[in-house]
């Protein structure tokens, strides 16, 4: 049996009296996309953020690769291997596509505290961040300031960040938002080619994308996962179409 | 080559050119003036470091200009008084020397000060910086030792090796020669890697650590770089008034270091120079019409915020590309 | 003898809390309803205490030079809420700094205009003249017992007016949602420029009162605009509770620091060296212990929850 790569055990978070996180446990197996569902509420966000780093569990652990990482910062996390994307763009507004890539490259290396080699024309991190792009198919944007991207390029730009940190994990927070019938098609065909480079967390309201892709879905209801496992065990649970599925048909 | 280039290239040209021709018609006065721009333009440089590139409002620091300054002033007086400051360790008039201790004691000042001040953003981290340059404010009020409100004054400017600073022209060229390297060098990091990281904080720190990259020692790192230049500025300002004193702690020098970046343009690499150089002419220009001046800096001041954001570089040379 | 000049320090630092609680509880109720940073508060202070002393002067009569006061500081408040204020709502806090230190200078230099550079003197109103005894011997000025009145009672009606009128509840919920109440109907820009002008003046209220203890001159407000930013960043922005907390804690702190350090040192050094020492580390404790709170608690201590 292979460990997992991500490791959730009991964790919950409080709002005051909201329980937004109450007793979660999850695992994220090498090779797999794992996919989180449920309702609007269900604090997926939530969840996100704390395996992120965003926010601190109130108790239970999060162990990332065996290491419990629960003390440590978003950017530790994202030194580990962990790379998420957000559910609302989050880019460095005046730099452009490639220039957003090129910083993730930079990180990738650690070496942030140079202060003389002209980032500029420096090949060994353009030409790493040009292949994203191209990845994506961004290659035609590439010097474009993020802020005059569209929607679905800046979902492309922010995948090609988090490719660029060649990371262990991905933890993609709704990929798939506000993207059209088409652009959504693209990147669930791009996001199946990526299960093998990383496995993958995947936060999704999209249930075409996830029955396409996941290998295995979790329901969260109430801060609660109400069930776990293949597409075909939880398209067919009473309870997860009872909470989830049938009030949305 | 690009508007932003040429308008730096015009600004550099009056920059040199005015204080030299008035020198050769003699009217020192003019160099004088000259100098002044210069030097307040190097602390403003030091600012936009972190405030232009960094995002970062400090409303403290006039703490590492006046700290600058004191440094000049104190060593100057334990030399002239031959009398060692502690531990043995005598006082000095060696420029060099000087600007070294400065920018030592405004980087090291710099370190807790915003090891503090970086773990709050927004209005705390301005009211911050502001409460830690007016401590220090305060201490050199009640400090006795050094002129306390009084101040502290340097009979004689510090010496240079091959230059006679005594001389309004020749000191003029060294406050020039350090301008020019520190512009370069600013360009130098701004375009680096740091440079990089640090724009990005500025832009989107979330994004930042979102990629692996530490936001808080990032900006650290910068604040305590702008105050080094800062601080360098302050010892050369105090050399150039022949005069160190509170008010290069008050908070509004603090301001005006943040008015001067504005007027030229924030995170412009001569915005600091055009700010400079709008705010001395204004001082002397309206200043010698009326002695309420402050009023119309004021009002120019409210007028440029509301409405020309962008400083003079803005207006002259476009919006900037950060691509 | 000693307890005497302790329980008048404590009044004085009381005193000063009342009068830092008036200028912060404008400050922070203009940030957490508008999200505005006014530098400019302690320039209505100043109006505050220029205009008391004008009109004090010119009917002889304190308390009307008080409601002038009040006037003038809240006029000027909404006039330049209409004028400049409300452009910056949408803005950077640069461009907010920017725009009211621009202000200070153009309110400074315009009062210097009007009434020169020269102090002008305000007279403590005939009827709170004289002093009160102290326990443990010693007196204390009636009128600086009428400020920390005059201040727990503003602080009272402040709390009545944010808890229970309809404005008050307009001002929470503006603290907490700005565009819902704009969507609910409610007038905002009305809204917003009514919450200026009452911290402003609340703030030209301080200015007058304190107007009649030191003298009334340009730029008095700025030491006090300081520590009241001082206050507010201990209280924790928004929060008019932490306000009166901060008030009080650094007004105690600051007066009780400059009474005690140096007797504290002098037990340890040489006299003269102590005065000296003591002085200048009292002039530096307010700001140590607002370092040491924002380091533990970056937000303040009563921080509003967002």
């Amino acid at each position: 049996m292979s460990e997992p790569v991500l490791e959730i055990r009991d964790l919950r978070k409080s709002f005051n009296a909201l329980k937004a996180t109450d007793g979660v446990s999850l695992d994220l197996m090498p090779g797999q996309i794992h996919a989180l569902i449920g309702p609007n509420g269900a604090g997926k966000s939530t969840l996100i953020h704390q395996i992120a780093g965003t926010l601190s569990a109130d108790s239970g652990t999060i162990r990332f690769l065996g290491q419990d990482i629960g003390g440590l910062d978003m950017a530790a996390r994202a030194q580990l291997g962990l790379a998420r994307s957000f559910q609302i763009s989050s880019l460095a507004q005046e730099f452009s596509a490639l220039r957003n890539v090129m910083l993730a490259v930079q990180a990738k290396e650690g070496s942030s505290f140079r202060f003389f080699r002209q980032v500029t024309g420096d090949k060994s991190l353009i030409e790493p961040a040009m292949t994203m792009l191209e990845r994506v198919g961004l290659t035609a944007r590439a010097h474009v300031p993020a802020a005059e991207l569209s929607h679905g390029e800046r979902r492309q730009l922010e995948i090609a960040i988090a490719l660029a940190l060649s990371p262990k994990a991905f933890l993609f927070d709704e990929p798939m938002a506000g993207m059209g019938p088409e652009g959504s098609k693209q990147l669930t065909a791009f996001l199946d080619g990526l299960r093998h480079e990383a496995p993958m967390l995947l936060v999704e309201h999209d249930m075409d994308a996830v029955f396409a892709l996941a290998d295995r879905v979790s329901v969260l209801v109430y801060g609660r996962i109400v069930a776990t496992g293949t597409v075909d065990e939880i398209r067919s649970d009473p309870e997860v179409r009872r909470a989830y599925l049938g009030e949305a048909a | 080559m690009n508007r932003e280039t040429a308008v730096n290239l015009l600004l550099a040209l009056l920059l040199i050119g005015v204080p030299l021709i008035a020198a050769g018609m003699g009217e020192p006065f003019y160099v004088t003036l000259a100098t002044r721009v210069v030097v307040l333009a190097l602390a403003a440089t030091g600012l936009n470091l972190a405030l232009g590139l960094g995002g970062l409002l400090s409303f403290g620091h006039a703490a590492f200009f006046g700290l600058g300054g004191y440094v000049a002033g104190i060593l100057a007086t334990h030399a002239f008084n031959a009398e060692p400051l502690f531990a043995g360790i005598p006082g000095t008039t060696f420029m060099p020397l000087i600007w070294l201790v400065a920018v030592a004691v405004a980087g090291l000042v710099a370190l807790p000060i915003g090891a503090i001040s970086l773990r709050t953003a927004g209005v705390y981290f301005i009211m911050i910086t502001l409460a830690f340059a007016q401590m220090i404010y305060y201490f050199a009020i009640s400090w006795p030792a050094y002129g306390g409100e009084d101040g502290l004054s340097i009979y004689v400017r510090n010496a240079f090796p091959g230059v006679n600073t005594a001389k309004p022209l020749p000191y003029f060229l060294v406050c020039l020669a350090v301008l020019m390297a520190t512009l370069l060098l600013f360009r130098v990091v701004e375009g680096s890697r740091f440079g990089s990281a640090l724009q990005a904080a500025r832009q989107n720190g979330t994004r930042l650590a979102a990629v692996g990259i530490p936001p808080f020692k990032i900006r650290l790192a910068a604040f305590m770089l702008s105050a080094m230049i800062t601080g360098l500025a302050g010892a050369l300002y105090a050399d150039l008034n022949r005069f160190v004193g509170p008010s290069m702690l008050s908070w509004h020098m603090s301001g005006e270091l943040i008015v001067l970046i504005i007027l030229g343009g924030k995170g412009r690499l001569f915005g600091p120079v055009a700010g400079a150089m709008i705010f001395v002419c204004l001082e002397y220009v309206l200043g010698g019409i009326t002695e309420r001046w402050q009023f119309f800096l004021g009002l120019i001041l409210l007028v440029i915020v509301l409405f020309a954001r962008g400083g003079l570089l803005g207006l002259l040379s476009g919006k900037a590309r950060h691509v | 003898m000693f307890t005497a000049l302790l329980i008048e320090q404590l009044l004085n630092g009381l005193q000063l809390g009342v009068m830092l609680f008036l200028m912060a509880a404008g400050l922070t109720l203009i940030f957490g309803v508008m999200g505005l940073i006014n530098l400019a508060h302690g320039s209505l202070y100043m109006v505050g205490a220029f205009a008391c002393a004008t009109i004090a002067a010119a009917t002889g009569s304190f308390w009307l030079g008080l409601v002038a006061s009040l006037a003038a500081a809240a006029g000027v408040g909404a006039l330049i809420e209409v004028a400049v204020i409300r452009r910056l709502y949408d803005r950077d806090h640069l461009d907010q700094v920017l725009a009211t230190f621009a202000l200070i200078l153009i309110l400074s230099e315009g009062a210097r205009w009007l009434f020169g550079s020269f102090p002008l003197y305000l007279d403590i109103p005939r009827q709170l003249q004289g002093a009160v005894p102290l326990p443990g011997g010693g007196q204390y000025q009636l009128y600086r017992l009428a400020i920390i009145a005059v201040g727990f009672l503003v602080a009272i009606g402040l709390y009545l007016l944010i808890s229970k009128t309809r404005l008050g509840m307009r001002i929470r919920a503006g603290e907490s949602d700005r565009e819902m109440i704009a969507a609910l109907g409610v007038d905002i820009s009305t809204l917003y420029t009514v919450v200026f002008a009452l911290g402003a003046a609340l703030a030209g209220l301080a200015g007058a009162l304190v107007g009649a203890l030191q003298s009334v001159q340009v730029g008095m407000g700025e030491p006090v605009l300081i520590l009241a930013f001082v206050v507010i960043v201990i209280g924790g922005i928004g929060s008019i509770k932490g306000a009166l907390v901060g008030a009080v804690i650094v007004g105690v702190v600051d007066t009780m620091g400059r009474l005690l350090l140096p007797s504290l040192l002098a037990l340890t050094m040489p006299a003269a060296q102590a005065t000296t020492i003591g002085a200048a580390l009292a002039s530096m404790l307010i700001y140590v212990i607002m370092a040491l709170i924002l380091a533990f608690r970056p937000s303040g201590l009563f921080a509003a929850e967002t």
